[in-house]
């Protein structure tokens, strides 16, 4: 009897190596993290909705590789210490791959753990520059395009397209202005030929801006570059125009609203901006939204889109991989280009995605265009 | 060394210090005669913008000519700030005139904070453009790029203000009155001065140079929001502290002096530190001469 006992323990256990081991037969399982819960719920739950209504889609039509995708969704209320025990359940499940994680900091505490167990990540939402940059997450990507990809784009142009050689660069000393313009000044020192003139923090709400404005004009700068929000935008640029200071004016997304043009009226008139690139008529995009309106009856939220894209990019690989086999996907996704409501989509060595990211607007006759 | 830069910092600086002066003086003057800081003052100023951005909305749809529109605007809102300013006296201040001054500072404050939150509510938290109505005039040579036609506007009014009122206080009646009450408000009560019209013209004074600050800044920076009244309010009471409270003439060097710190210190050293340079100067002033640039020293009533 104990003999019996024995034997059918070890067979129980072989059976189940057997299966764990080959798992050929079973679901793919694919993990979805993020916050669930908690004050930035509103963050999380959008890319859960999203991922469920690719799964959904996929296994409609048989799955992938000819099996069925199954989502293990795992809350981390975007707290970093939470996120490692997310990241070590989510391995117990034998995931193959993540969806997220939605804060950066949370994103980089689960990712060392990833990393060890060879999972690939794929966060909607982090936008930490080092995450990809540092080279320290290989299992790393992205659908949303890093802080600094916005100065990229606005050094680029305004070095490259507007043939500029002395700038100004002002911020509004707070973190995202701050951090943006910061990113340019370092930019543009790597460009040869270009010089920055000044770098300052502009005093946000003081009664007017004529000493700064002053000073531009003193410093022989050819454009000026702000890193803040539109209200200190819109008086810097009234202020510019009205002191026949007429220079190019570039700013960051802060600045591309319609209330910017509002504000400034007639003095916004050939101002630049960085934006999101304008997917709101991708063809795919507006079905994901619809698909989402009919299915849970609101608005998809924050993110949707991009978690959408990195499921979407992340079955893609699979199935062109034609396994669930770490190097295989990681491979498949960074030559592989797929639809997403973001646009045609693939990703960069450093895990980044390509097509992904910002574009160049201008106001032209009171709204802002973006320049192809 | 530039002197054109030299000179463009200088008039930026007597712009702000201009506005900075227009808002100080209501609260150096109520300062003088009721020993209350008025910390719904810049809340005044603000409302002065907002009257005059309504006003001139409306009657840009008569097509009324723009610098008309302008003046009537610019009365509508001295005159609807007046009246702000006397309600809030009767109101908030005078019930309170004989507690201690902690009570009036408190119920200042609160006014403060509920004007902020009415016109939030009544209007937008948004930042709104204020129509440019003057004209660009041309200024000859050398000073053509110095200096804007609003920035000019701005140097003219306050000079007239300030002219205006030093007759009113040095030659009027009023100004007698105004005088005495400052110096002993019971004496003056006594010798049979109306204190309470007194106290109630300061504030129609004070209230009407703060909302014409308000619709010249308006007109000069182009936009306006609930908000703008906090931070020039703040200045503009350190201006007064600096020039010595309570003295007119204080008010209005204490401002240019903040003004053209401000304009130079970010023109020759950083915007960074703008407002650092602002409070070092007020920190300064008050370690070496603690009643501020032209205050009289008080001596205390035992």
């Amino acid at each position: 009897m104990k003999k019996l006992l024995v034997l059918l323990l070890i067979s129980f256990v072989t059976f189940g190596a057997f299966a764990n081991g080959q798992g050929e037969t079973g679901t793919i399982k694919i993990g979805v993290a993020g916050a669930h819960s908690g004050d930035l719920a509103s963050y999380g739950l959008p890319s859960v909705k999203a991922a469920e209504l690719v799964v959904e889609m996929y296994n409609a039509n048989g799955g992938v590789l000819g099996r069925q995708i199954e989502l293990v969704i795992e809350d981390d209320v975007c707290k970093p210490e939470v996120a490692t025990n997310t990241a070590a359940k989510l391995i117990g499940e034998n995931v193959v791959a993540v969806i997220g994680h939605i804060c950066s900091g949370a994103t980089k505490s689960a990712l060392g753990i990833y990393k060890d167990e060879n999972i690939i990540t794929v966060s909607p939402s982090a936008t930490n520059p080092p995450l990809t940059k540092s080279g320290d997450y290989p299992n790393f990507f992205r659908t949303i395009a890093p802080d600094d990809a916005q100065a990229d784009v606005e050094v680029d142009f305004a070095v490259n397209t507007l043939g500029l050689k002395k700038i100004a660069v002002l911020h509004d000393k707070g973190d995202y202005g701050k951090g943006f313009a910061e990113f340019c000044n370092a930019l543009l020192e790597n460009e040869s030929g270009v010089e920055v003139v000044m770098f300052e923090g502009i005093q946000v709400g003081a009664v007017d801006y004529s000493a700064i404005i002053n000073k531009v004009a003193n410093s022989g700068a050819e454009a000026l570059i702000f890193g803040g929000y539109h209200p200190e935008a819109s008086k810097l640029i009234s202020q510019m125009k009205k002191k026949n200071l007429d220079i190019p004016f570039l700013s960051d997304d802060g600045v591309k609203d319609d209330t910017f043009i509002k504000v400034a009226g007639e003095y916004s008139e050939g101002a630049y901006a960085t934006g999101p690139v304008d997917t709101t008529s991708n063809p795919l995009a507006i079905k994901a939204t619809e698909d989402h309106i009919a299915k849970y009856g609101e608005e998809p939220g924050a993110f949707f889109l991009n978690a959408y894209a990195a499921t979407l990019a992340v079955i893609n690989a699979i199935e062109k991989a034609g396994s669930t086999d770490y190097a295989a996907i990681d491979a498949a996704l960074k030559s592989e280009y797929v639809d997403t409501p973001l646009g045609k989509i693939s990703f960069d060595q450093n895990g980044d995605a390509i097509g992904v990211g910002f574009a160049i607007y201008q106001v032209q006759n009171g709204s802002y265009v973006e320049l192809k | 060394m530039n002197l054109e830069y030299f000179f463009s910092l200088l008039l930026g600086g007597l712009t702000r210090g201009s506005i900075y002066a227009l808002i100080a003086l209501g609260y150096t003057m109520v300062y003088g005669i009721i020993k209350l800081i008025n910390f719904a003052h810049g809340e005044i100023y603000m409302i002065g913008a907002f009257t005059a951005l309504i006003i001139g909305g409306a009657l840009a749809l008569t097509g009324l000519n723009p610098v008309l529109i302008f003046v009537i605007a610019s009365l509508a809102a001295i005159i609807y700030s007046a009246a702000y300013g006397i309600t809030i006296e009767k109101i908030a201040y005078r019930p309170l005139r004989n507690a201690p001054r902690l009570s009036a500072l408190i119920s200042a404050i609160g006014v403060s904070i509920f004007l902020q939150n009415y016109v939030l509510l009544a209007q937008t938290s948004d930042f709104l453009p204020f129509p440019n109505l003057l004209p660009s005039l041309k200024f000859l040579a050398p000073v053509e790029h110095l200096i804007s036609t609003s920035q000019f506007l701005i140097l003219v009014s306050t000079t007239v203000v300030m002219v205006l009122l030093t007759i009113l206080i040095k030659f009027t009646k009023m100004g007698k009155a105004m005088r005495a009450t400052s110096q002993d408000k019971d004496m003056a009560q006594l010798v049979g001065i109306n204190v309470d019209k007194v106290i109630m013209v300061t504030f129609l004074i004070g209230s009407a140079t703060a909302a014409l600050g308000g619709v010249l800044i308006s007109s000069h920076t182009g936009q306006i929001n609930f908000y703008i009244g906090f931070i020039a309010g703040i200045k503009a009471f350190v201006a007064a502290v600096l020039g010595g409270i309570g003295s007119i003439p204080g008010a209005v060097l204490g401002s240019f002096v903040l003004g053209l710190t401000e304009s130079f210190g970010t023109g020759y050293i950083s915007s960074d530190y703008e407002d650092a340079f602002a409070f070092i100067i007020l920190v300064l002033i008050l370690i070496f001469k603690p009643s501020g640039l032209l205050g009289r020293k008080e001596n205390e009533k035992v």
